[in-house]
């Protein structure tokens, strides 16, 4: 059981060091524009990367059909996001939709 | 009265940072308890599983680690492959960076072990917006403990009822959703648009790539499309 003690302390330290890796290196390196500039687009497009696959992935298959319950509520919400800028509405809708779609339409 | 004036300002940044963190736990926790019935099945002892929870801290990570734990892989592919699924974070790193520039090292060094996915979304949004505080550190301290409390609670939770837990009634969706609320207020011009869908397609194309490198190639995509249709 002391080897789990060894792989849990050493993951987590290189995770934390992951994490703390830019932190530490803007401290004294001034990056160029150029990376200065991409910086503005991490939070989208990681999001993005996350949020799309768990919209259209069943079972590691695409599914873009209205079958798809995610899909549907996924698009709802995101309507729903734009207009109010709020996080609660947001889920509420999407669960709605979502919970209404998988139990009584499809 | 300055003073107070501050302390005022730090607590209600920090009040904030706990409320903007609070709908995502409905996402979190169902992960949290799931993670501690597997955590359990694959035979490590309540302290280990808990530890990890803390020690680790990332959801993922934990969850490929007590599989390739049941299954029996050596300590270094297991060092190994958690390193790589959390190389994401080091996005993550980049982004907040430049806000957390002034801080001291102590901050740096707590928050940054608190910057998780789900952390990291609600904090950003925060850090982009237009207000001069100087104070949203507290934002993210309020936001990272709030999550780290409920995935200790969860990671517990999930131990000690084991298979006890209820049907999480689709709730896990709601961290997709809580991710859209935060994302598609974010979307205010072309590039930024364009950077969204380029990484959502490229997320899709790579989904074969193990430890989420596919996230990664797909976020650096995303961001070189963005800043490409800026010049144009």
């Amino acid at each position: 059981m002391s080897s789990i003690w060894t792989v849990m302390i050493v993951v987590g330290l290189l995770t934390f060091l992951t994490r703390l890796s830019f932190v530490l290196l803007l401290e004294r390196w001034k990056p160029p524009q150029v990376v200065r500039s991409a910086l503005r687009y991490v939070p989208v497009a990681a999001l993005s990367a996350i949020i799309v696959p768990e919209l259209l992935l069943v079972n590691n298959t695409l599914d873009f059909s209205p079958g798809n319950a995610r899909l549907i509520a996924g698009v709802i919400a995101a309507l729903v996001a734009w207009r109010t800028k709020n996080a609660l509405w947001t889920i509420a809708a999407g669960m709605t939709a979502f919970l209404i779609l998988e139990n009584f339409v499809l | 009265m300055a003073t107070t004036n501050t302390a005022s300002i730090k607590l209600r940044e920090f009040l904030n940072g706990v409320k903007g963190e609070l709908p995502i736990l409905l996402g979190v926790a169902p992960f949290g308890m799931i993670y501690g019935v597997l955590a359990t099945d694959a035979g490590l002892s309540a302290l280990d599983a808990q530890a990890m929870s803390a020690v680790v801290f990332a959801g993922s990570a934990q969850f490929m680690l007590v599989q390739l734990i049941s299954l029996g892989t050596p300590a270094l592919v297991l060092i190994l492959s958690g390193f790589i699924i959390n190389l994401r974070h080091a996005l993550y790193s980049a982004s907040v960076a430049p806000y957390m520039k002034p801080l001291s090292p102590l901050w740096k060094v707590i928050l940054s072990y608190m910057l998780t996915d789900e952390a990291y979304a609600v904090v950003i949004m925060h850090y982009q917006k237009d207000d001069q505080s100087e104070y949203k550190h507290w934002y993210f301290l309020g936001a990272g403990l709030t999550l780290w409390t409920c995935w200790q609670i969860c990671t517990a939770a999930g131990i000690f009822l084991g298979a006890q837990i209820p049907p999480n009634w689709g709730l896990d969706f709601t961290l997709a959703l809580t991710f859209i609320a935060l994302v598609f207020p974010a979307i205010d011009d072309r590039p930024s648009l364009l950077a969204a869908l380029s990484a959502g397609a490229v997320a899709l194309l790579a989904r074969g790539l193990p430890y989420k490198l596919g996230m990664i190639a797909a976020a650096l995509v995303g961001i070189a499309v963005g800043l490409w249709s800026e010049k144009r």
